[in-house]
Protein backbone atom coordinates (compact mmCIF):
# COMPACT_ATOMS: atom_id res chain seq x y z
CA UNK A 1 0.00 0.00 0.00
CA UNK A 2 2.58 2.73 -1.34
CA UNK A 3 -0.30 4.93 -3.21
CA UNK A 4 -1.08 8.35 -2.03
CA UNK A 5 -4.85 8.81 -1.19
CA UNK A 6 -6.45 12.41 -1.84
CA UNK A 7 -7.64 11.46 1.88
CA UNK A 8 -7.71 8.66 4.38
CA UNK A 9 -11.02 8.19 6.89
CA UNK A 10 -10.13 6.58 10.15
CA UNK A 11 -13.06 5.08 11.03
CA UNK A 12 -16.76 3.74 9.70
CA UNK A 13 -19.19 5.39 12.20
CA UNK A 14 -21.65 7.52 11.01
CA UNK A 15 -19.06 10.72 10.75
CA UNK A 16 -16.61 8.49 9.11
CA UNK A 17 -19.11 7.28 6.35
CA UNK A 18 -20.49 10.37 5.88
CA UNK A 19 -17.11 11.97 5.62
CA UNK A 20 -15.60 9.31 3.13
CA UNK A 21 -19.08 9.27 0.91
CA UNK A 22 -19.27 12.97 0.76
CA UNK A 23 -15.48 12.89 -0.38
CA UNK A 24 -15.42 10.01 -2.38
CA UNK A 25 -18.45 11.50 -4.21
CA UNK A 26 -17.19 14.29 -5.72
CA UNK A 27 -14.24 11.91 -6.93
CA UNK A 28 -11.49 12.27 -4.30
CA UNK A 29 -9.20 9.33 -3.91
CA UNK A 30 -10.57 8.38 -0.70
CA UNK A 31 -9.11 4.96 1.61
CA UNK A 32 -11.29 4.26 4.66
CA UNK A 33 -10.03 2.39 7.08
CA UNK A 34 -12.35 0.31 10.34
CA UNK A 35 -10.47 -2.41 12.72
CA UNK A 36 -13.79 -3.91 12.91
CA UNK A 37 -14.86 -7.43 11.27
CA UNK A 38 -17.51 -5.66 9.39
CA UNK A 39 -18.57 -1.83 9.10
CA UNK A 40 -20.56 -1.39 12.39
CA UNK A 41 -19.12 -4.35 14.50
CA UNK A 42 -17.54 -1.84 17.03
CA UNK A 43 -20.12 0.67 16.96
CA UNK A 44 -22.55 1.50 19.98
CA UNK A 45 -25.52 3.46 20.38
CA UNK A 46 -28.79 3.78 21.46
CA UNK A 47 -30.15 4.18 18.24
CA UNK A 48 -32.01 6.67 17.00
CA UNK A 49 -31.14 8.33 13.20
CA UNK A 50 -32.26 11.51 12.63
CA UNK A 51 -33.68 11.56 9.15
CA UNK A 52 -32.30 15.50 8.28
CA UNK A 53 -28.60 14.70 8.32
CA UNK A 54 -28.65 11.66 6.34
CA UNK A 55 -31.14 13.05 3.52
CA UNK A 56 -28.56 15.53 2.99
CA UNK A 57 -26.43 12.92 2.37
CA UNK A 58 -28.36 10.45 0.85
CA UNK A 59 -31.24 11.77 -0.13
CA UNK A 60 -32.99 8.56 -0.85
CA UNK A 61 -31.61 6.65 2.03
CA UNK A 62 -35.39 5.13 2.52
CA UNK A 63 -35.21 3.11 -0.49
CA UNK A 64 -33.04 0.22 0.94
CA UNK A 65 -31.48 1.73 4.47
CA UNK A 66 -31.86 -0.98 7.02
CA UNK A 67 -34.44 1.38 9.19
CA UNK A 68 -36.89 -0.49 12.63
CA UNK A 69 -39.24 2.07 13.32
CA UNK A 70 -40.22 5.37 12.59
CA UNK A 71 -41.24 7.30 16.04
CA UNK A 72 -44.50 8.42 16.27
CA UNK A 73 -44.30 9.08 19.94
CA UNK A 74 -41.94 10.41 22.42
CA UNK A 75 -42.34 9.62 26.26
CA UNK A 76 -40.39 11.54 29.41
CA UNK A 77 -40.19 9.75 32.52
CA UNK A 78 -39.50 11.10 35.36
CA UNK A 79 -39.13 7.73 37.81
CA UNK A 80 -39.52 7.58 41.68
CA UNK A 81 -38.29 4.09 43.03
CA UNK A 82 -41.61 2.54 42.02
CA UNK A 83 -43.33 5.33 40.23
CA UNK A 84 -43.21 7.84 37.50
CA UNK A 85 -44.60 10.78 36.58
CA UNK A 86 -44.58 11.63 32.59
CA UNK A 87 -45.28 13.19 29.88
CA UNK A 88 -46.33 12.15 26.40
CA UNK A 89 -46.22 13.62 22.79
CA UNK A 90 -48.10 11.92 20.28
CA UNK A 91 -48.95 12.90 16.58
CA UNK A 92 -49.98 11.96 13.10
CA UNK A 93 -47.88 14.11 11.31
CA UNK A 94 -44.82 12.40 12.80
CA UNK A 95 -46.99 9.21 11.18
CA UNK A 96 -46.69 10.66 7.90
CA UNK A 97 -44.22 10.33 5.54
CA UNK A 98 -41.08 11.37 4.91
CA UNK A 99 -40.70 10.04 8.72
CA UNK A 100 -38.19 12.57 10.61
CA UNK A 101 -36.85 9.83 13.03
CA UNK A 102 -36.02 6.35 12.99
CA UNK A 103 -34.76 3.54 15.21
CA UNK A 104 -32.27 1.51 14.02
CA UNK A 105 -29.65 -1.37 14.76
CA UNK A 106 -26.17 0.14 14.11
CA UNK A 107 -24.25 -3.18 13.12
CA UNK A 108 -27.01 -3.37 10.28
CA UNK A 109 -27.12 0.27 9.64
CA UNK A 110 -23.00 1.10 9.52
CA UNK A 111 -22.58 -1.97 6.61
CA UNK A 112 -25.91 -0.41 4.60
CA UNK A 113 -23.75 3.39 4.97
CA UNK A 114 -20.64 1.24 4.29
CA UNK A 115 -21.86 -0.15 1.44
CA UNK A 116 -22.68 3.15 -0.10
CA UNK A 117 -19.12 4.36 0.55
CA UNK A 118 -17.70 1.93 -1.43
CA UNK A 119 -20.47 2.97 -4.17
CA UNK A 120 -19.41 6.13 -4.45
CA UNK A 121 -15.82 5.12 -5.00
CA UNK A 122 -13.90 5.08 -1.92
CA UNK A 123 -11.63 2.05 -0.48
CA UNK A 124 -12.82 0.59 2.49
CA UNK A 125 -10.76 -1.74 4.19
CA UNK A 126 -11.31 -3.27 7.32
CA UNK A 127 -9.82 -5.42 10.63
CA UNK A 128 -7.25 -3.06 10.11
CA UNK A 129 -6.21 -1.02 13.48
CA UNK A 130 -4.93 2.49 13.03
CA UNK A 131 -2.23 2.39 15.55
CA UNK A 132 -0.87 6.09 14.68
CA UNK A 133 -0.09 9.08 12.56
CA UNK A 134 2.44 9.60 10.44
CA UNK A 135 3.72 13.24 10.75
CA UNK A 136 5.90 15.59 9.05
CA UNK A 137 7.11 18.26 11.43
CA UNK A 138 3.62 18.90 12.94
CA UNK A 139 1.76 18.11 9.28
CA UNK A 140 -0.34 14.92 9.14
CA UNK A 141 0.97 13.12 6.14
CA UNK A 142 -0.11 9.92 6.42
CA UNK A 143 -1.65 6.99 8.87
CA UNK A 144 0.26 3.64 10.38
CA UNK A 145 -1.73 0.26 10.93
CA UNK A 146 -1.22 -2.89 12.18
CA UNK A 147 -0.79 -4.27 8.51
CA UNK A 148 2.32 -5.64 7.75
CA UNK A 149 4.14 -2.74 5.64
CA UNK A 150 1.16 -0.63 7.15
CA UNK A 151 2.01 3.27 6.08
CA UNK A 152 -0.41 4.71 3.83
CA UNK A 153 -0.05 8.17 2.96
CA UNK A 154 -2.75 11.06 2.07
CA UNK A 155 -2.68 15.21 1.64
CA UNK A 156 -5.55 14.74 4.62
CA UNK A 157 -6.64 12.29 7.38
CA UNK A 158 -9.91 12.59 8.81
CA UNK A 159 -9.87 11.31 12.33
CA UNK A 160 -13.38 9.88 12.68
CA UNK A 161 -12.33 7.11 15.41
CA UNK A 162 -14.87 7.85 18.62
CA UNK A 163 -15.23 8.68 21.57
CA UNK A 164 -11.68 7.27 22.81
CA UNK A 165 -9.85 9.07 19.96
CA UNK A 166 -6.45 7.76 20.66
CA UNK A 167 -4.87 9.05 17.48
CA UNK A 168 -5.22 12.52 18.65
CA UNK A 169 -3.69 11.86 22.11
CA UNK A 170 -0.67 10.19 20.80
CA UNK A 171 0.00 12.88 18.40
CA UNK A 172 -0.45 15.35 21.19
CA UNK A 173 -3.40 17.37 19.25
CA UNK A 174 -5.27 16.86 22.56
CA UNK A 175 -5.43 15.69 26.15
CA UNK A 176 -6.96 12.27 27.65
CA UNK A 177 -10.40 12.85 28.43
CA UNK A 178 -11.87 13.68 31.93
CA UNK A 179 -14.23 11.36 33.61
CA UNK A 180 -16.55 14.41 34.30
CA UNK A 181 -16.97 14.82 30.58
CA UNK A 182 -18.28 11.57 29.38
CA UNK A 183 -21.40 9.17 30.42
CA UNK A 184 -20.73 5.67 30.79
CA UNK A 185 -23.86 3.66 29.28
CA UNK A 186 -24.79 0.34 29.25
CA UNK A 187 -27.40 -1.44 26.49
CA UNK A 188 -28.94 -4.18 26.36
CA UNK A 189 -31.59 -5.30 23.37
CA UNK A 190 -34.36 -8.21 24.24
CA UNK A 191 -36.13 -9.53 20.99
CA UNK A 192 -39.67 -9.70 21.06
CA UNK A 193 -42.43 -10.76 18.39
CA UNK A 194 -43.44 -7.57 16.80
CA UNK A 195 -46.93 -7.62 17.88
CA UNK A 196 -46.66 -7.72 20.90
CA UNK A 197 -44.59 -5.13 20.98
CA UNK A 198 -47.09 -3.34 19.16
CA UNK A 199 -49.95 -4.18 21.84
CA UNK A 200 -47.48 -2.85 24.70
CA UNK A 201 -46.58 0.28 23.02
CA UNK A 202 -50.21 1.01 21.38
CA UNK A 203 -48.09 0.98 18.06
CA UNK A 204 -49.00 -0.26 14.49
CA UNK A 205 -47.00 -1.69 12.14
CA UNK A 206 -43.24 -0.01 11.44
CA UNK A 207 -44.19 2.64 14.53
CA UNK A 208 -41.96 3.12 17.37
CA UNK A 209 -41.96 4.57 20.54
CA UNK A 210 -38.91 6.49 22.42
CA UNK A 211 -39.12 6.71 26.20
CA UNK A 212 -36.33 8.96 27.56
CA UNK A 213 -36.03 8.66 31.21
CA UNK A 214 -34.65 10.15 34.10
CA UNK A 215 -34.69 10.09 38.51
CA UNK A 216 -34.27 7.00 40.30
CA UNK A 217 -32.63 4.81 37.63
CA UNK A 218 -29.28 6.72 37.89
CA UNK A 219 -29.36 6.49 41.63
CA UNK A 220 -28.54 10.04 42.78
CA UNK A 221 -25.77 10.35 39.79
CA UNK A 222 -26.02 12.77 36.76
CA UNK A 223 -27.84 10.57 33.81
CA UNK A 224 -30.60 9.26 31.98
CA UNK A 225 -31.76 5.98 30.95
CA UNK A 226 -33.68 5.17 27.30
CA UNK A 227 -36.01 2.29 26.31
CA UNK A 228 -36.37 2.50 22.25
CA UNK A 229 -38.41 -0.23 20.17
CA UNK A 230 -37.19 -1.99 17.25
CA UNK A 231 -39.04 -4.06 14.95
CA UNK A 232 -38.71 -6.92 16.74
CA UNK A 233 -36.64 -6.21 19.61
CA UNK A 234 -36.79 -3.38 22.30
CA UNK A 235 -33.24 -1.67 23.45
CA UNK A 236 -32.88 -0.45 26.68
CA UNK A 237 -29.81 1.74 28.19
CA UNK A 238 -28.76 3.72 31.31
CA UNK A 239 -25.82 6.05 31.25
CA UNK A 240 -24.32 8.46 34.05
CA UNK A 241 -21.31 10.61 34.33
CA UNK A 242 -18.16 8.72 34.61
CA UNK A 243 -17.04 11.18 37.21
CA UNK A 244 -20.71 10.20 38.98
CA UNK A 245 -20.04 6.06 38.52
CA UNK A 246 -16.79 6.75 40.46
CA UNK A 247 -17.74 8.96 43.67
CA UNK A 248 -20.71 6.88 43.98
CA UNK A 249 -19.37 3.27 43.64
CA UNK A 250 -22.04 1.92 41.93
CA UNK A 251 -21.17 -0.67 39.09
CA UNK A 252 -23.00 0.17 35.71
CA UNK A 253 -24.24 -3.49 35.36
CA UNK A 254 -26.10 -3.50 38.60
CA UNK A 255 -27.60 0.03 37.19
CA UNK A 256 -29.44 -1.82 34.29
CA UNK A 257 -30.34 -4.65 36.38
CA UNK A 258 -32.09 -2.11 38.64
CA UNK A 259 -33.68 -0.30 36.27
CA UNK A 260 -35.00 -3.48 34.25
CA UNK A 261 -36.50 -4.12 37.59
CA UNK A 262 -38.24 -1.00 37.90
CA UNK A 263 -42.06 -2.16 38.06
CA UNK A 264 -42.81 0.42 34.87
CA UNK A 265 -40.01 -1.56 32.70
CA UNK A 266 -40.33 -5.08 33.82
CA UNK A 267 -43.58 -5.83 32.42
CA UNK A 268 -42.35 -3.99 28.93
CA UNK A 269 -39.59 -6.10 28.84
CA UNK A 270 -41.65 -9.55 30.12
CA UNK A 271 -40.85 -12.71 27.98
CA UNK A 272 -37.92 -11.10 25.98
CA UNK A 273 -34.80 -12.92 25.24
CA UNK A 274 -32.02 -10.96 25.88
CA UNK A 275 -29.41 -11.02 23.23
CA UNK A 276 -26.21 -8.84 23.82
CA UNK A 277 -24.94 -6.42 26.71
CA UNK A 278 -23.14 -3.23 25.41
CA UNK A 279 -21.28 -0.41 26.95
CA UNK A 280 -20.09 2.87 25.02
CA UNK A 281 -18.83 6.40 26.26
CA UNK A 282 -20.65 8.95 25.09
CA UNK A 283 -19.43 12.49 25.33
CA UNK A 284 -21.20 14.64 26.94
CA UNK A 285 -19.02 17.56 27.85
CA UNK A 286 -20.58 19.87 25.45
CA UNK A 287 -19.22 23.36 23.51
CA UNK A 288 -16.44 23.75 26.06
CA UNK A 289 -14.97 20.29 26.13
CA UNK A 290 -14.64 20.43 22.03
CA UNK A 291 -11.23 20.15 21.74
CA UNK A 292 -9.11 21.44 18.76
CA UNK A 293 -10.54 19.93 15.73
CA UNK A 294 -8.20 20.93 13.08
CA UNK A 295 -4.20 21.16 12.08
CA UNK A 296 -2.14 21.04 9.15
CA UNK A 297 -3.41 18.09 7.22
CA UNK A 298 -5.90 17.13 9.99
CA UNK A 299 -9.73 17.41 10.75
CA UNK A 300 -11.80 15.67 13.43
CA UNK A 301 -14.78 14.49 13.00
CA UNK A 302 -18.16 13.06 15.68
CA UNK A 303 -17.75 11.53 18.76
CA UNK A 304 -13.57 12.12 18.74
CA UNK A 305 -14.62 16.14 18.37
CA UNK A 306 -16.97 15.72 21.27
CA UNK A 307 -19.80 16.57 18.88
CA UNK A 308 -23.09 15.31 20.95
CA UNK A 309 -25.91 17.05 22.06
CA UNK A 310 -26.28 15.35 25.33
CA UNK A 311 -29.58 17.61 26.23
CA UNK A 312 -31.58 16.72 23.03
CA UNK A 313 -29.66 13.07 23.07
CA UNK A 314 -28.47 13.45 19.28
CA UNK A 315 -25.41 12.78 18.41
CA UNK A 316 -25.19 10.49 15.02
CA UNK A 317 -26.91 13.76 13.54
CA UNK A 318 -23.97 15.87 14.80
CA UNK A 319 -21.58 12.88 13.60
CA UNK A 320 -23.16 12.99 10.12
CA UNK A 321 -23.11 16.81 9.55
CA UNK A 322 -19.29 16.89 10.74
CA UNK A 323 -18.28 14.41 8.94
CA UNK A 324 -19.99 15.90 5.85
CA UNK A 325 -18.68 19.41 6.55
CA UNK A 326 -15.29 18.20 6.51
CA UNK A 327 -15.35 16.51 3.57
CA UNK A 328 -17.05 19.58 1.97
CA UNK A 329 -14.28 21.77 2.82
CA UNK A 330 -11.76 19.34 1.08
CA UNK A 331 -13.60 19.29 -2.11
CA UNK A 332 -14.06 22.98 -2.03
CA UNK A 333 -10.05 23.40 -1.30
CA UNK A 334 -9.26 21.18 -3.84
CA UNK A 335 -11.40 22.78 -6.58
CA UNK A 336 -9.84 26.03 -5.63
CA UNK A 337 -6.42 24.67 -5.92
CA UNK A 338 -5.01 25.30 -2.75
CA UNK A 339 -3.44 23.01 0.43
CA UNK A 340 -4.91 21.15 3.90
CA UNK A 341 -3.42 23.41 5.85
CA UNK A 342 -4.20 24.34 9.16
CA UNK A 343 -5.10 27.69 8.09
CA UNK A 344 -6.89 26.81 4.96
CA UNK A 345 -8.62 23.69 7.22
CA UNK A 346 -10.08 26.31 9.53
CA UNK A 347 -13.37 26.13 7.01
CA UNK A 348 -14.40 23.65 8.32
CA UNK A 349 -14.58 25.29 11.75
CA UNK A 350 -16.44 28.26 10.54
CA UNK A 351 -18.62 26.00 8.79
CA UNK A 352 -19.49 23.72 11.88
CA UNK A 353 -19.77 27.26 14.04
CA UNK A 354 -22.58 28.37 10.86
CA UNK A 355 -24.04 24.95 11.27
CA UNK A 356 -27.00 23.94 13.87
CA UNK A 357 -24.24 21.62 15.21
CA UNK A 358 -22.09 24.41 17.25
CA UNK A 359 -24.81 26.86 17.52
CA UNK A 360 -27.07 24.01 19.60
CA UNK A 361 -23.51 23.22 21.46
CA UNK A 362 -22.73 26.66 22.18
CA UNK A 363 -26.59 27.24 23.30
CA UNK A 364 -26.29 24.78 26.04
CA UNK A 365 -22.62 25.12 26.78
CA UNK A 366 -23.47 25.79 30.93
CA UNK A 367 -25.60 23.09 31.09
CA UNK A 368 -23.09 20.07 31.82
CA UNK A 369 -21.79 21.72 34.31
CA UNK A 370 -25.14 22.81 36.21
CA UNK A 371 -25.68 19.41 36.32
CA UNK A 372 -22.50 18.61 37.45
CA UNK A 373 -22.90 21.10 40.71
CA UNK A 374 -26.34 20.50 40.72
CA UNK A 375 -27.42 16.53 41.63
CA UNK A 376 -30.63 17.61 43.10
CA UNK A 377 -32.01 17.91 39.49
CA UNK A 378 -31.22 13.91 39.18
CA UNK A 379 -31.83 12.97 42.87
CA UNK A 380 -34.58 15.09 44.74
CA UNK A 381 -36.94 16.58 42.20
CA UNK A 382 -37.58 13.62 40.71
CA UNK A 383 -38.72 12.29 44.45
CA UNK A 384 -40.39 15.08 45.35
CA UNK A 385 -42.94 15.46 41.68
CA UNK A 386 -43.25 11.78 42.13
CA UNK A 387 -44.60 12.42 45.85
CA UNK A 388 -46.55 15.34 44.82
CA UNK A 389 -48.42 13.38 42.38
CA UNK A 390 -48.90 10.25 45.07
CA UNK A 391 -50.29 12.84 47.55
CA UNK A 392 -53.03 14.99 44.83
CA UNK A 393 -53.83 11.31 43.20
CA UNK A 394 -54.10 9.38 46.49
CA UNK A 395 -57.77 9.68 47.44
CA UNK A 396 -58.18 9.44 51.57
CA UNK A 397 -60.63 11.47 52.90
CA UNK A 398 -57.55 14.54 53.16
CA UNK A 399 -58.62 17.68 51.76
CA UNK A 400 -57.08 19.39 48.63
CA UNK A 401 -56.05 22.37 50.33
CA UNK A 402 -54.14 20.07 52.80
CA UNK A 403 -52.95 18.38 50.42
CA UNK A 404 -51.05 21.02 48.68
CA UNK A 405 -49.59 22.66 51.76
CA UNK A 406 -48.00 19.43 52.31
CA UNK A 407 -46.75 19.32 49.27
CA UNK A 408 -45.42 22.92 49.27
CA UNK A 409 -43.68 22.17 52.60
CA UNK A 410 -42.30 19.09 51.06
CA UNK A 411 -40.42 20.86 48.61
CA UNK A 412 -39.33 24.06 50.62
CA UNK A 413 -37.65 21.08 53.15
CA UNK A 414 -35.81 20.11 50.65
CA UNK A 415 -34.48 23.04 49.08
CA UNK A 416 -36.04 25.84 50.87
CA UNK A 417 -37.30 29.18 49.23
CA UNK A 418 -33.98 30.56 48.31
CA UNK A 419 -33.16 27.13 46.92
CA UNK A 420 -36.46 26.60 44.46
CA UNK A 421 -35.35 30.07 43.27
CA UNK A 422 -31.70 29.81 42.44
CA UNK A 423 -32.31 26.16 41.25
CA UNK A 424 -35.01 27.84 38.39
CA UNK A 425 -32.82 30.59 37.93
CA UNK A 426 -29.78 28.07 37.03
CA UNK A 427 -32.22 26.09 34.34
CA UNK A 428 -33.36 29.01 32.96
CA UNK A 429 -29.80 30.67 32.41
CA UNK A 430 -28.52 27.14 31.15
CA UNK A 431 -31.52 26.51 28.91
CA UNK A 432 -31.95 29.93 27.80
CA UNK B 1 -29.02 -10.58 40.16
CA UNK B 2 -28.08 -12.07 36.88
CA UNK B 3 -24.22 -12.10 36.96
CA UNK B 4 -22.51 -9.99 34.32
CA UNK B 5 -20.56 -12.99 32.65
CA UNK B 6 -23.67 -14.67 31.98
CA UNK B 7 -24.82 -11.40 29.96
CA UNK B 8 -21.58 -11.08 28.10
CA UNK B 9 -21.80 -14.96 27.17
CA UNK B 10 -24.56 -13.20 24.44
CA UNK B 11 -21.88 -11.12 22.97
CA UNK B 12 -19.37 -12.60 20.02
CA UNK B 13 -15.82 -11.84 20.73
CA UNK B 14 -12.89 -13.11 18.58
CA UNK B 15 -10.15 -13.29 21.33
CA UNK B 16 -6.77 -12.36 19.92
CA UNK B 17 -5.22 -15.33 22.69
CA UNK B 18 -2.18 -14.10 24.58
CA UNK B 19 -2.47 -10.31 23.40
CA UNK B 20 -3.98 -8.47 25.83
CA UNK B 21 -4.90 -5.06 24.45
CA UNK B 22 -5.50 -3.36 27.19
CA UNK B 23 -2.68 -3.89 30.30
CA UNK B 24 -1.71 -2.79 33.99
CA UNK B 25 1.30 -0.75 34.23
CA UNK B 26 2.33 -1.07 37.50
CA UNK B 27 0.42 -4.00 39.63
CA UNK B 28 2.19 -2.08 42.99
CA UNK B 29 0.45 0.87 42.27
CA UNK B 30 -3.13 -0.66 42.46
CA UNK B 31 -2.23 -2.90 45.17
CA UNK B 32 -0.66 -0.42 47.63
CA UNK B 33 -1.38 3.54 45.78
CA UNK B 34 -4.88 3.76 44.62
CA UNK B 35 -7.61 3.31 47.52
CA UNK B 36 -10.24 3.37 45.37
CA UNK B 37 -10.08 0.93 42.41
CA UNK B 38 -12.74 2.48 40.86
CA UNK B 39 -11.79 -0.28 37.49
CA UNK B 40 -13.18 -3.03 39.86
CA UNK B 41 -16.44 -1.49 39.46
CA UNK B 42 -16.70 0.86 36.83
CA UNK B 43 -15.82 -1.61 34.04
CA UNK B 44 -19.22 -2.42 32.38
CA UNK B 45 -17.51 -6.15 31.80
CA UNK B 46 -16.55 -6.13 35.57
CA UNK B 47 -12.84 -7.43 33.32
CA UNK B 48 -10.52 -6.04 36.98
CA UNK B 49 -11.37 -7.81 39.92
CA UNK B 50 -9.78 -7.00 43.57
CA UNK B 51 -7.95 -9.41 45.22
CA UNK B 52 -8.27 -10.38 49.02
CA UNK B 53 -4.76 -9.22 49.21
CA UNK B 54 -5.50 -5.57 47.64
CA UNK B 55 -4.02 -6.52 43.99
CA UNK B 56 -6.41 -5.72 40.85
CA UNK B 57 -6.25 -8.19 38.29
CA UNK B 58 -7.34 -7.86 34.95
CA UNK B 59 -8.56 -10.24 32.17
CA UNK B 60 -9.90 -8.25 29.11
CA UNK B 61 -11.53 -11.41 27.16
CA UNK B 62 -14.87 -10.27 27.81
CA UNK B 63 -13.62 -6.16 27.36
CA UNK B 64 -16.34 -4.07 25.04
CA UNK B 65 -13.71 -2.13 24.46
CA UNK B 66 -15.45 1.47 25.99
CA UNK B 67 -12.31 2.82 27.28
CA UNK B 68 -13.71 3.26 31.08
CA UNK B 69 -11.05 2.02 32.84
CA UNK B 70 -8.31 4.47 31.09
CA UNK B 71 -10.17 7.69 31.40
CA UNK B 72 -11.10 6.72 35.10
CA UNK B 73 -7.44 6.07 36.25
CA UNK B 74 -6.65 9.29 35.98
CA UNK B 75 -5.15 9.47 39.13
CA UNK B 76 -2.32 7.06 38.46
CA UNK B 77 -2.47 7.07 34.77
CA UNK B 78 -1.96 2.84 35.27
CA UNK B 79 -3.45 1.35 32.20
CA UNK B 80 -2.18 1.29 28.83
CA UNK B 81 -4.92 0.90 26.94
CA UNK B 82 -4.93 0.44 22.90
CA UNK B 83 -7.46 -0.66 20.43
CA UNK B 84 -7.55 -4.71 19.50
CA UNK B 85 -5.75 -6.18 16.58
CA UNK B 86 -7.61 -5.73 13.28
CA UNK B 87 -10.43 -7.98 13.46
CA UNK B 88 -10.25 -9.05 16.87
CA UNK B 89 -12.21 -8.03 20.25
CA UNK B 90 -15.77 -7.35 20.83
CA UNK B 91 -17.88 -8.01 17.32
CA UNK B 92 -21.18 -6.47 17.87
CA UNK B 93 -24.01 -8.07 16.37
CA UNK B 94 -26.68 -5.51 17.06
CA UNK B 95 -24.63 -2.60 18.31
Amino acid sequence: MSEKFDVIVVGSGPSGNAAAYTAAKAGLNVLQIERGESPGSKNVQGAILYSDALEKIIPEFRDDAPLERHLIEQRMWMLGDDSYVGSTYRSQSFNTPPYNRYTIIRAQFDRWFSSKVQEAGALVICETTVTGLHLDGNRVVGVQTDRIGGSVYADAVILADGVNSLLAKKAGFHAEIKARDVALAVKEIHFLPDTSIESRFNLGPDEGVAIEMAGKITQGMVGTGFLYTNKESVTLGVGCLLSDLRTHGISPHALIERMKAHPAIRPLLEGGEMREYSAHLIPEGGYNAIPKIHGEGWMMVGDAGMFVNSVHREGSNLAMTTGRLAAETLIELRREGKSFSATHLARYRTKLDDSFVMKDLKKYRNLPEVFENNHQFFTQYPELINRAAHTMLLVDGADKKSKERDIRKSFFAKRSAFGLIGDAFKLWRAFE
Amino acid sequence: MIKVEEKLFQNRYKVDAGRAHIEIVDADICQLKCQLKPCTFCCPASCYTKEGDGQVTLITDGCLECGTCRVICSEHENVRWEYPRGGYGIQFKFG
